[in-house]
C-alpha cells in the first residue's frame, strides 16, 4: 500500500514537473518572437531567458516536492504559465519594466517559499486574526495618507515611499481580510444559522455574532468610498460574501449583501465625480465629447479598438500599435502593461489567445475550489474558497472593465500585469492554497502533527 | 460545504463566459464597425507600416513608390507628380485619405493577407509589402496631351479600343499628388476626364447615327431635309449660321454636322430607341473602370434645374439630346468610350487602367485580360459609321485631325456654353485611327473658348496624341 501511495505521490509531482515544460516553452518562444520582431534575428538571449525561467521554476518545484509532496500538481504550472506569459507581454511593451517584473517574479518566488516554510501549519494564522484584520484595514487606508499616498486616475490605490518603491497595499489586504473572515466564520458559522430568527423569509443571524462581520464590511466599504474604487470594492465584497455564503449556506445573506452593494454602487456612481465619469465612459465610450474629455473614455474606447484590431487570431506578437508615432509619441493605449494588458493580448493573439488566457485562469479557479472541497477543516475550506474567489473576481473586474462588461477600474490582471505588489501578493496567495491543498490531500493515516495544541480540543468533523 | 462551493464555481464560470462573449463581440461581431469608427486611428497607423507596392506606367516608368520614413513607416512618393496625379491619385495614410488608383487598387498595393499568412507571416514580424500595379498609361502620349492643352482648362482621354486599356487620361488644371491638399489657382483635384458634366455637342451625333443605322430605320444614304430652322421639341432649332442644306443624306449631314437633320432623326427614332443605344454605349451607368466610384460621374440628360432625368423620360427633349444638347451632360471618358465602341467593330471593351499585378518576388499574381463590356452594334454597322466618320476628317469639320498616310475617323463638336449671345463654346473632338483596324480612340475637349470650334481647337490635340500612340507601335 505504501508503494502504491509512493507511485501516486511521485506521479502527482511528476505531473507538476511536466506541466512546467509548456510554461518554459512559452517563455522561450515568446521572447524569441519578440526578438525576431524587434531585430529580425533570433537572439540566443531568448533561450537564456527561457533557461533562467525554467531553472527558477525547477527550484520551486523541487521545493514543493520536498515540503508539500501531496499538494495539487496543476496549480503551480498554471501559475508559471501565467507569470511567464506576463513577462513576455510586459517585455514586448517595455523591456525595462519586464526586467523589473522578472525581479519581482524572483522576489515573489522567495516569498512563496518563505510562506510555505513559515506557515507550514497555516492554521496558526487564526490566532492572529484580529491583528491581521486591523493590519489589512490599515493597509487599505495607507494610500489616503498624506505624503506617501498617491492618486492615480482618481482612485487612491498606491503607496509611494520616495526613493524606495511604490506598492499597492490592497493586494495584500485582500489576503488578510480573507484570512480573518475565514477564521472568524469557522467559529461562528453554526451559531449564526442556529441562533437566527427568520423574518419575512430571510434568515437574520443574532447581532452578537453577525456584528463583527457587519463592522468589517461597513468599514471596508467606507474605506473603499474613500479610495474611490468600485472595481476593488466589487472584488472585496464578492470574496467576503462568498466566504459567508459557503460558511452558512444561506442564500439570503448573498441576496441582502448584493442589494447592499447595489445601493452602495448606485450611491457612489451618482455622487462621486470620478466614479460617475467612469460609469458615463462605460455607457458611452464612443461619444466624441467623452472621448476627448479629461478622465474621459479615451482609454476604454481604444482598448476596444485594440481588441477589434486583433480579431479572431490576432495581429501577432509585437504587432499591436500602442503609441501614435510623432515627437513626442502620443500613447494610443494608456497603461498597456497594467490596466489594458488584456486588450494588448487580444490585439496580438486574438480571440483565441484571450480565450486561452481566460481558460488558464478558470483552471486555476477550478483547482482552487477542488482544494477547498477536499479540505478537512472548515477554516481551510473557507480560506481557500475566499482566496480563489478573490483571484477570480480580480480577473473578472479588470477583464470585465477592459471588455466593457462593467465600468473600468484599475486592478491588475493577476500574474500577467506589470506590478510588484500584485505578483508578490498573488504568489503568497498561491502558497496558502498549496499549503491547504497539501494538508487536504495528505492520506488520512499520514502523520498529522499536532502543531497547534489549542486545535486538539476543537475537533473538526468536516 | 461542497454544494455552495460548486454553486460559486458555476457563478464564476458564468462570469468568465460573459467575458468571453464580450471579447467575441469586440473581436468578431462588431470588429469591422469598430475599425470604421471615426475615432479609431489604429487602422490608419497600421497602414503606415505597410510598404505599399509601386504603380508603374506601361513603359515601366514609376508613377508611385514607397520611401522609408521614421518609425518603421513608409511615405508615398510620386516621381511624375502632376503628370498622372488624377489617374494615380494619392494615399496619405496619416490623414486617412486616398484617391485614384491608390484607392481603387488599395487592396493589391497593400498586399492581400490570407488567413494563414496573417497568423504565421506576422509572427515572424516581416514587414508587410504590397504588390506592384502595372498600368496601361503611356507617359509619352500623356505629355503630348499636356502640351496640346497648353494650360487651357480641358481634358484628354485615349483608349485602346481593342482592349479597353486607358493610355492617356489628363485633366487640366491638375494637382501634384506629392502635396495633394495644396490649394491655389490652377490646382484642382477634380478629374474632369471622369467627373465633368459637359454638353457633348455634335460628337453625340455618333450615338444618334449608331441608333439610326443599327435600328435599320436609316442607312447612310437616307435623305432628310436639312433646312434651318426646324421645330424641334416645339421650339425652333437652327443650324450654324442658320444655314439650310436642303435634302441631304446622313453621310453629308454628319460630314457637315447638320443639326436639324440629326435632331429630326433622334425625334423620329424616339426616346426609347435613343435611350437603348445610349445605354449600350454606357450612358446612365458609371464606367466599369478600375477607378474609385466616387470619382466618376454618370453621363445622362439633366433637367434645367439640374435633376437627372430617368431613362427615356417624357420630359426630355430627345431631338436636342440627339445633337448633344438638351441638358445632356457627359464625361470625356464616356465620349472616348463612344469612339472606342465604333472603332472596335461595335464591341465596347471594359475600360481599365491596370494591366497586371506583380507580387514583391516578381511573380505576376493577376493579369487583367481584355473583356467585352457591351455589344453596341454589329461589325457591319460599325464599319458604315466608321466610313461616315472618315468623311468628317477627310472633307468635313474634322480635317485638322487628318494625319498624312493614316486614315483617321472622327467627329467634331462645338457645344455652346454660358449665356446665349456671349459666344462661348466648348470644342470637342472624338475619333480613332487607323481605319480599318483602329488601335487608338480619343476624346478631347476644351472647357470654354470664345468662339473656338471642335475642328480647329480640339482636333489638332487629338491628332498629336493619336500620332504619338501610333508611332509607339500601338
Amino acid at each position: 500500500m505504501s508503494a502504491n501511495r509512493a507511485t501516486r505521490r511521485l506521479s502527482a509531482r511528476n505531473r507538476e514537473l511536466l506541466g512546467l515544460l509548456p510554461a518554459s516553452l512559452l517563455v522561450t518562444a515568446g521572447f524569441a518572437g519578440v526578438f525576431i520582431q524587434r531585430s529580425n534575428v533570433i537572439s540566443n538571449v531568448s533561450l537564456i531567458y527561457g533557461a533562467i525561467f525554467l531553472g527558477l521554476c525547477l527550484v520551486a518545484h523541487v521545493f514543493i516536492r520536498r515540503r508539500l509532496p501531496h499538494a495539487d500538481p496543476y496549480l503551480f504550472p498554471l501559475v508559471a504559465v501565467l507569470a511567464s506569459f506576463g513577462i513576455v507581454m510586459v517585455y514586448r511593451i517595455d523591456p525595462t519594466q519586464a526586467r523589473q517584473q522578472a525581479q519581482w517574479f524572483v522576489l515573489g518566488l522567495i516569498l512563496f517559499v518563505a510562506t510555505i516554510i513559515w506557515l507550514h501549519d497555516y492554521r496558526k494564522l487564526e490566532r492572529y486574526r484580529y491583528v491581521i484584520m486591523a493590519g489589512s484595514l490599515v493597509l487599505l487606508l495607507l494610500p489616503r495618507l498624506p505624503v506617501i499616498g498617491y492618486q492615480a486616475n482618481g482612485a487612491y490605490l498606491g503607496v509611494h515611499i520616495p526613493g524606495l518603491f511604490v506598492f499597492q497595499p490592497e493586494e495584500f489586504a485582500k489576503i488578510g481580510l480573507v484570512i480573518f473572515l475565514a477564521s472568524y466564520l469557522r467559529d461562528t458559522r453554526q451559531v449564526m444559522v442556529i441562533g437566527a430568527r427568520r423574518f419575512l423569509g430571510l434568515t437574520i443571524p443574532p447581532l452578537k455574532h453577525f456584528g463583527p462581520v457587519l463592522v468589517i464590511w461597513g468599514l471596508a466599504m467606507v474605506i473603499l468610498i474613500l479610495l474611490h474604487d468600485v472595481g476593488s470594492s466589487l472584488m472585496f465584497y464578492g470574496g467576503l460574501l462568498t466566504i459567508l455564503y459557503v460558511a452558512t449556506n444561506r442564500i439570503s445573506f448573498v441576496v441582502v449583501g448584493l442589494i447592499a452593494f447595489g445601493l452602495g454602487a448606485w450611491y457612489l456612481g451618482s455622487h462621486i465625480t470620478h466614479i460617475h465619469y467612469r460609469v458615463e465612459d462605460w455607457l458611452h465610450p464612443f461619444n466624441p465629447h467623452l472621448y476627448h474629455a479629461a478622465l474621459g473614455s479615451y482609454q476604454i474606447a481604444n482598448g476596444i479598438f485594440a481588441q477589434a484590431a486583433g480579431g479572431m487570431f490576432g495581429q501577432g506578437f509585437g504587432q499591436a500599435v500602442l503609441t501614435i508615432p510623432g515627437n513626442p509619441p502620443v500613447p494610443l493605449l494608456p497603461a498597456p502593461q497594467t490596466d489594458m494588458i488584456y486588450a494588448v493580448v487580444t490585439d496580438e493573439l486574438g480571440l483565441f489567445g484571450a480565450a486561452a488566457l481566460l481558460l488558464v485562469y478558470l483552471m486555476v479557479i477550478w483547482r482552487g475550489f477542488k482544494t477547498a472541497m477536499l479540505a478537512r477543516d472548515s477554516f481551510s475550506t473557507l480560506l481557500v474558497v475566499g482566496l480563489t474567489t478573490m483571484l477570480g473576481l480580480q480577473v473578472f473586474v479588470i477583464v470585465g472593465g477592459v471588455t466593457r462588461v462593467i465600468p473600468l477600474t484599475g486592478v491588475t490582471l493577476p500574474f500577467v500585469s506589470y506590478g510588484g505588489s500584485s505578483i508578490i501578493a498573488n504568489f503568497v496567495l498561491v502558497a496558502l492554497v498549496l499549503l491547504a491543498s497539501d494538508r487536504a490531500r495528505t492520506p488520512a493515516i499520514a502523520t498529522r502533527t499536532p502543531a497547534d495544541p489549542s486545535r486538539a480540543s476543537t475537533s473538526e468533523n468536516e | 460545504m461542497n454544494k455552495p462551493i460548486l454553486r460559486i464555481f458555476i457563478v464564476l464560470v458564468l462570469l468568465f463566459a460573459l467575458l468571453l462573449v464580450w471579447t467575441t463581440r469586440w473581436t468578431v461581431i462588431d470588429a469591422s464597425q469598430l475599425q470604421n469608427n471615426p475615432l479609431n486611428v489604429r487602422t490608419l497607423l497600421d497602414e503606415l507600416k505597410i510598404k505599399r507596392g509601386r504603380i508603374l506606367a506601361d513603359d515601366g516608368t514609376v508613377l508611385a513608390k514607397s520611401v522609408p520614413a521614421p518609425g518603421g513607416t513608409w511615405h508615398r512618393s510620386y516621381p511624375t507628380g502632376s503628370l498622372f496625379a488624377q489617374a494615380v491619385g494619392y494615399s496619405t495614410a496619416a490623414a486617412g485619405d486616398s484617391a485614384g488608383l491608390e484607392l481603387s487598387r488599395g487592396p493589391e498595393l497593400r498586399g492581400v493577407q490570407t488567413g494563414l499568412s496573417s497568423v504565421f507571416g506576422q509572427l515572424g514580424g516581416s514587414p508587410r509589402v504590397g504588390d506592384d500595379v502595372y498600368t496601361t498609361l503611356d507617359p509619352k502620349a500623356q505629355r503630348v496631351a499636356v502640351a496640346g492643352l497648353a494650360g487651357r482648362v480641358g481634358s484628354v482621354v485615349a483608349l485602346d479600343p481593342r482592349t479597353g486599356a486607358v493610355k492617356v487620361m489628363y485633366s487640366n488644371p491638375t494637382y501634384n499628388d506629392n502635396d495633394p491638399h495644396a490649394t491655389g489657382p490652377n490646382i484642382s483635384n477634380f478629374n474632369r476626364a471622369t467627373q465633368a458634366a459637359y454638353p457633348p455637342g455634335s460628337t453625340f451625333k455618333v450615338v444618334t447615327d449608331t441608333a439610326a443605322l443599327t435600328s435599320r430605320r436609316y442607312t447612310p444614304s437616307s435623305v432628310v431635309n436639312g433646312d434651318s430652322p426646324k421645330i424641334i421639341g416645339g421650339v425652333p432649332l437652327a443650324n450654324d449660321n442658320n444655314q439650310s442644306f436642303g435634302n441631304i443624306d446622313l453621310t453629308t449631314a454628319l460630314t457637315f454636322s447638320v443639326n436639324t437633320v440629326w435632331a429630326q432623326v433622334a425625334e423620329a427614332l424616339g426616346r426609347v430607341t435613343m435611350t437603348d443605344y445610349m445605354q449600350r454605349f454606357g450612358f446612365y451607368t458609371k464606367p466599369p473602370l478600375d477607378y474609385p466610384s466616387d470619382e466618376m460621374s454618370v453621363s445622362r440628360p439633366f433637367s434645367p434645374t439640374g435633376a437627372a432625368y430617368p431613362p427615356a423620360s417624357p420630359r426630355e427633349d430627345i431631338g436636342r439630346i440627339g445633337i448633344g444638347q438638351g441638358g445632356l451632360a457627359v464625361t470625356p471618358l464616356q465620349m472616348a468610350m463612344v469612339a472606342a465602341a465604333v472603332a472596335n467593330g461595335g464591341t465596347l471593351m471594359t475600360p481599365h487602367f491596370t494591366s497586371r499585378v506583380v507580387d514583391p518576388t516578381g511573380v505576376t499574381v493577376e493579369t487583367i485580360k481584355p473583356s467585352v463590356w457591351r455589344q453596341v452594334t454589329t461589325p457591319s454597322m460599325a464599319a458604315e459609321i466608321t466610313q461616315m466618320m472618315r468623311r468628317v476628317v477627310e472633307e468635313g469639320t474634322g480635317t485638322p485631325a487628318a494625319l498624312g498616310g493614316i486614315s483617321v475617323a472622327g467627329k467634331t463638336g462645338t457645344a455652346s456654353v454660358g449665356l446665349p449671345g456671349q459666344g462661348f463654346t466648348q470644342p470637342w473632338f472624338i475619333g480613332f485611327a487607323p481605319v480599318p483596324h483602329p488601335k487608338v480612340a480619343v476624346a478631347v475637349t476644351i472647357e470654354r473658348t470664345r468662339g473656338g470650334f471642335g475642328g480647329t481647337v480640339a482636333a489638332p490635340i487629338a491628332r498629336s496624341v493619336i500620332q504619338t500612340l501610333l508611332s509607339e507601335g500601338q
